[in-house]
């Protein structure tokens, strides 16, 4: 597509790399720096173009400094403004020299003309050179209270800059105050916008260090300054619109009133051209109506049409990010969007990565009234030319099959791309036959008739050879050569490279053993004796071989219970990703994290996470913590939006289509045994659940401990207390154990406990908020916290229950040791009443 | 906000390198370009337009054959920073009325300029190249428009169109004409990109229209401006929107599913008499995108067939009919059709008399392509090829060929429907008249038929 990359830096006419040049420009300059002479300024303008040119393909240009500098004294504002863009990019490397610009760039910002005290004043603050900061105090001051906005505008986000080179100089100079003040006064709306990006930042990354930065995010967010901000919305431009209506989608209205206020206010939003403003504004939607399941469900409504249309209307990079949303949309509530199929088609001309999504969104939303057009236009992909695609379209085929109950026909379409004799088609098909046979074992007949035909010898690709082998050894018993197929890839075990291959064929062997053992032994004992030697890759596949000679020794028989135990059929795949994770992506919504699919924790640094997002101490110390947005506002998300989803489902009466990203428990047979359990099982280690595993042991550790008689609580807690997760992990990092202990739940209490959400708003009816929480049954993990009533002293709870114990282990830190006992007895008998009527 | 903007040719060299926060190490359009040019994950061969190395969100956007990035290390909204990324493309485009790497080369002192007021700090100040004119002092540099590839879908104006002045689309907003003397003009194009899946039957899978209606004024003075659409229009489908008074089973009327606006549009008689008040603000914008699935009349029927002639040999026959008045002309058409992998070569034979008609079979991809310099309406023509295989066919060679897909641009033709009845500019002085075109334009979007 695209010519081949250049060769790294080799001297070209155009690149020129060498020192000479830079020299040669030096002196020109040198000697145009006192000139006066007309025409002088004209050639100063194509030296500068040219340093400026070299700068940019990055040859260093940083010698000529002086000269550049010793040239700047011009009344040419083309001039000055190149002369501000070198002096800004090389200054911080020779603070020294750059002494010598502060003279007259703080001659500058006392000029007449608001537009070049703008621009000194910005070019000032660009500088980055710490020993300088004691000259930017003065012309900030000045600038902030400029008769111009375009000054005031450069100065409200000089501040900002200031904080980033000297934090201290800038507090101590109170420029926030004078911020403040400035966005709820300021006539100009940009000089409003720019203050409320610099205050954000510095509150945002003073947050952990100061709780008066807590406070003043705090009141950032509150009515007054969420309100003004709202009324003016109009005046602001796209961009600014965007950053109030994310301030908005962090407050918290007072009731329900204020939320519809808020939304029909923000209603024409949604037409607007800009897609930033349509996704900043549904943020804002979703998340006021996280506690209203109806008025939820009518944004989703409401915000679909709009969202299609961006999805047209744009460049295809706009519409990929649109599509993300959407997609995030499709798959927390599918059925919502299952009569909007056709959008998801794939076009001819979008590139590959907008397909992908479009595949994944067409399988969650496919249920019985659309799976046949869904599956139709599926099989057209299948014989893509687009590989990737076709693969990938294939598989969403069969995980249709495995999420629907008639899976008739579709069976039906998956064996017939076995007939398409097409290697790729052909393997990911294998695989999928087999995922399918787990779940449905009574289709075997019909697709064992189907594989039997396949030679083996058509088949490359480990997985599907794997996949093969394995119904080979499954249903050996149905299908007449197997002993013999498998005794011919035994004798090539030298050419099967891959350990998975390996494995399913030791397994296959057994399993067929034990079914046809005359026509089987002589090909186990050739796998068992191949895998036995098999010790230069994978140990994994001569300890298997040795654990199935050994066992067959044995005992025969148990040896078929181990290796070919009658099975239960799997009910429900395992997701791949937690819901507790995607409803932090969810919360995270507008962001690069719906994207990448992941939340923001595992892709940014920590000084890069606003202190309302979860860093991932406290994430792997809990089982998936929730999302800090969530959790200053834990009485808005009361309800789960699981919760809000599956109740819609059963209004549709549609609970009969599976419903993509629940909670496996919800769908799983009772007794799902041996492979299902232990693939369910699996899949659920998230990685921070081993930590859990063994919390757990040491919980079962410990010996019966009667529950002590609630103390009558002689504490009262603020009913409305507000702390954020920054400070939180900042105060359970200080503090030590205040108390420990362990104690049991009332049977009642086991019982209610299906969800954490149940737990945390019974909590809530005692004043006890929390914060972040996790796992799922039996396991799981909360961090509470709480207030003193009248006081600034917090409690902080770690609260591990295991359901199946009924055990609970309590860690109490507290901030004033007197008060935690009380504290500790008020929490237990809160915890005792749970489940309780 | 973003940490660093820069502009990268084809080649990966920076054209225009911006650092506003220097959080990102140096290096950072290196790593883009390297990551961009070899992309391998997810078993993709493309980029996306967003991804992460080290930390580092890169976001990017291809505007005329350049790399438009930003660089991050926040959790940032994409769509706010794709959306600046292009709007700034498109700022640069109406300051330098062409944008290509020469200009950008030619302009890059200029662009700096720009992109100093346009971002600060990383955070978006302002984008109205109305707003920018007092800012900038550069002068551009202009470029020969005429030899230069037509970019972006207003383009399509510039070949061939006699009607229309070739200029318009290149004009700088800040450039004066020789004689010192602006025209007073304002173009309004309606240009619609069309989508429609046709069956192995011929029948219609699925259709739609994404429309934009796109201005660029050079009025001076700002005067208001009205734009009538179809009296009938209707807003929102099966009745759900309040729009839906008209009863859309009457024939003539035009439905779309949604619409949004430039924030300039006054909507005040929008619901009564279907008119969109607006002071155009410089430069090129999009007054109003909709979306329409309303059933529409193809412009282009497609027949293909391949059938086998031999173990070793098939036949194809593809046939094409343009269902539009004869007073139009499509142009640029391109029909390529996937024939099976062991196809080892194709003859061809153009039907008598073709002219402007070139034929290709692309070894690589396996594909036939038939390009067509133009279509007059209500005509047909056929192209037939006969292909030789490497290996037999099992008797599915159907199942291994297709989808044909169609590329076209027809101008002054809408599938829609949606018109513009009359452009009103709130008039200063008796003489003043200026030039207003109205044009429309549709482009095949995905225009697939299967086999």
């Amino acid at each position: 597509m695209a010519p081949p990359i250049p060769a790294p830096k080799t001297p070209s006419p155009s690149q020129p790399s060498g020192k000479s040049e830079v020299t040669d420009l030096k002196l020109q300059l040198r000697q145009l720096a006192g000139s006066r002479a007309p025409g002088a300024d004209d050639s100063k303008r194509d030296l500068f173009k040219r340093v400026i040119s070299y700068m940019t393909v990055g040859i260093d240009v940083s010698s000529a400094f002086s000269e550049m500098v010793m040239c700047s004294a011009t009344s040419d504002i083309v001039l000055k403004k190149m002369c501000y863009l070198y002096v800004g990019n090389y200054a911080r490397c020779n603070p020294d020299l750059a002494l010598l610009t502060i003279n007259f760039l703080q001659k500058d910002c006392r000029d007449e003309d608001p537009m070049i005290r703008g621009l000194a004043l910005r070019s000032l603050c660009s500088l980055r050179v710490p020993n300088l900061v004691e000259y930017l105090v003065a012309p900030l001051g000045a600038g902030l209270k400029d008769g111009s906005p375009y000054v005031r505008m450069v100065a409200a986000l000089g501040v900002l800059k200031l904080y980033h080179i000297s934090a201290a100089m800038c507090l101590d100079s109170d420029f926030p105050a004078t911020l403040k003040s400035l966005m709820l006064s300021d006539p100009d709306a940009q000089v409003v916008a720019n203050c409320l990006h610099s205050l954000q930042e510095i509150w945002n990354l003073e947050a952990s260090k100061s709780e008066e930065a807590s406070r003043e995010i705090e009141a950032l967010y509150s009515k007054p300054v969420v309100f003004f901000l709202l009324n003016k919305i109009k005046d602001f431009s796209e961009w600014a619109q965007c950053l109030v209506l994310d301030v908005v989608s962090k407050y918290i209205p007072g009731d329900n009133n204020e939320i519809f206020d808020i939304m029909n206010f923000l209603e024409d939003r949604l037409q607007h051209a800009n897609g930033a403003v349509v996704l900043a504004t549904i943020k804002v939607f979703l998340h006021l109506t996280m506690s209203m399941t109806d008025v939820h469900q009518q944004v989703y409504e409401r915000i679909k049409a709009p969202l299609l249309t961006l999805v047209g209307a744009g460049s295809p990079e706009q519409s990929y990010a649109v599509l993300c949303h959407l997609h995030l949309l499709v798959m927390r509530a599918p059925m919502l969007f299952s009569s909007d199929y056709k959008h998801f088609y794939c076009q001819f001309s979008e590139p590959s990565f907008v397909k992908k999504l479009k595949l994944e969104m067409l399988t969650a939303i496919a249920n019985e009234s659309n799976t046949y057009e869904i599956v139709t236009e599926l099989c057209e992909y299948a014989r893509n030319i687009d590989i990737p695609i076709a693969r990938e379209s294939i598989r969403a085929v069969g995980k249709i099959a495995l999420q629907q109950y008639d899976v008739n026909a579709i069976v039906d379409r998956l064996l017939q791309f076995l007939e398409m004799e097409k290697d790729y088609v052909t393997a990911e098909t294998l695989v999928l036959v087999k995922d399918l046979l787990r779940k449905y074992p009574q289709w075997s007949h019909d697709c064992i008739a189907v594989v039997g035909n396949i030679s083996s010898k058509n088949v490359q690709e480990p997985k599907a050879k794997a996949a093969l082998i394995w119904m080979l050894g499954e249903y050996s018993q149905d299908m007449l050569d197997a002993p013999y197929i498998l005794e011919s890839l035994i004798e090539n075990w030298d050419d099967e490279h891959a350990p998975e291959v390996r494995l399913h064929l030791l397994t296959a062997a057994m399993k067929c053993f034990f079914k046809r053992p005359p026509e089987t032994q002589k090909a186990l004992g050739a796998a068992l004796a191949a895998g036995l030697a098999d010790t230069h890759q994978a140990w994994d596949v001569h300890d298997r071989a040795l654990f199935y000679y050994r066992l067959v020794q044995y005992d025969v028989t148990v040896a078929e219970h181990v290796v070919n135990p009658p099975k239960q059929a799997v009910s429900v795949f395992a997701d791949t990703q937690s819901s507790e994770i995607k409803d932090r992506i969810f919360d995270e919504f507008n962001t690069l994290s719906v994207v990448y699919q992941k939340p923001s924790y595992m892709f940014t640094d920590k000084e890069h996470r606003g202190p309302f997002e979860f860093s991932e101490d406290l994430a792997s110390l809990s089982v998936g913590a929730q999302s800090a947005e969530n959790v200053i506002s834990a009485q808005r998300y009361q309800e789960n939006d699981n919760d809000l989803l599956l109740s819609t489902s059963e209004k549709e009466e549609n609970g009969s289509s599976a419903h993509y990203g629940s909670v496996p428990s919800a769908y799983s047979a009772p007794q799902a045994l041996t492979e299902a359990a232990l693939i369910d099982h699996g899949s659920s280690a998230f990685t921070s659940q081993s930590a859990f595993a063994i919390d757990d042991l040491l919980g079962l550790g410990v010996p019966d401990a009667p529950a002590p008689a609630p103390a009558p609580p002689t504490l009262n807690l603020n009913t409305k207390s507000a702390l954020d997760p920054g400070t939180f992990q900042r105060k359970w990092g200080q503090l030590g154990i205040t108390l420990s202990q362990e104690l049991s739940l009332s049977p009642q209490g086991v019982v209610g406990l299906t969800t954490p959400q149940s737990l945390i708003r019974h909590m809530q009816g005692h004043s006890i908020q929390c914060i972040a929480s996790g796992g799922q049954s039996p396991n799981y993990k909360f961090f509470f916290f709480a207030q003193k009533e009248g006081s600034s002293v917090f409690f902080l709870v770690e609260c591990i229950i295991n359901t199946s114990s009924a055990k609970v282990h309590l860690k109490i830190k507290a901030e004033d040791g007197s008060a935690a006992e009380p504290f500790s007895a008020l929490f237990q008998s809160a915890l005792l009443k749970f489940g309780l009527p | 906000m973003i940490s660093q903007f820069f502009v990268l040719s084809q080649r990966g060299d920076n054209i225009v390198f911006r650092d506003y926060r220097g959080e990102v190490p140096k290096g950072s359009a290196e790593i883009f370009f390297r990551k961009v040019k070899f992309w391998k994950e997810d078993e993709a061969e493309e980029a996306p337009p967003v991804f992460n190395v080290d930390g580092v969100n890169y976001i990017h956007v291809k505007v005329a054959g350049l790399l438009f990035v930003a660089t991050t290390r926040v959790n940032v909204s994409p769509s706010l920073v794709l959306e600046l990324l292009q709007r700034i493309a498109r700022v640069i485009k109406d300051y330098l009325g062409v944008l290509n790497e020469e200009s950008l080369r030619k302009n890059f002192v200029l662009v700096y300029e720009l992109l100093d007021e346009v971002i600060d700090f990383g955070y978006p100040q302002t984008t109205s190249t109305e707003v920018l004119k007092s800012y900038i002092f550069n002068e551009p540099i202009m470029v020969d428009a005429a030899r230069l590839p037509p970019l972006g879908p207003a383009a399509m104006f510039m070949q061939g169109a006699k009607r229309m002045p070739g200029t318009a689309v290149t004009k700088s907003v800040v450039a004066n004409e020789p004689g010192g003397r602006k025209r007073e003009e304002i173009f309004v194009d309606i240009i619609e990109k069309i989508s429609v899946t046709f069956s192995s039957s011929g029948y219609i899978l699925t259709s739609e229209i994404d429309g934009t209606i796109q201005m660029k004024s050079y009025l001076t003075g700002n005067p208001e401006i009205r734009l009538a659409l179809n009296e009938d229009l209707s807003i929102g489908r099966n009745g759900s929107s309040i729009y839906d008074y008209h009863s859309s089973s009457g024939g003539g009327t035009v439905v779309l599913d949604d619409c949004n606006f430039h924030e300039s549009v006054h909507l005040d008689s929008f619901d009564i008499d279907r008119t969109l008040t607006l002071i155009p603000p410089d430069g090129e914008f999009a007054v109003m995108n909709y979306r329409m699935t309303q059933e529409f009349k193809p412009p282009f029927r497609i027949n293909a067939l391949i059938e086998e002639a031999g173990p070793l040999k098939a036949e194809v026959l593809l046939k094409i009919r343009a269902d539009f008045s004869p007073s139009v002309t499509a142009n640029t058409i391109t029909v390529q059709m996937p024939v099976p992998s062991y196809t080892a070569r194709a003859s061809f034979e153009l039907e008598a008399g073709a002219v402007g008609q070139t034929t290709d079979f692309k070894e690589g991809s396996k594909r036939l392509e038939w390009c067509l310099k133009k279509i007059v309406g209500g005509a047909e023509h056929t192209l037939r090829a006969k292909l030789t295989f490497s290996q037999e066919s099992h008797g599915n060679t159907t199942k291994e060929a297709g989808p044909v897909n169609m590329n076209f641009t027809i101008p002054m033709y809408n599938a829609s429907r949606l018109q513009v009845r009359y452009l009103q500019i709130a008039k200063k002085s008796k003489t003043y008249n200026p030039y207003r075109w109205v044009r429309y334009v549709t482009q095949a979007n995905s225009y697939v038929a299967r086999l």
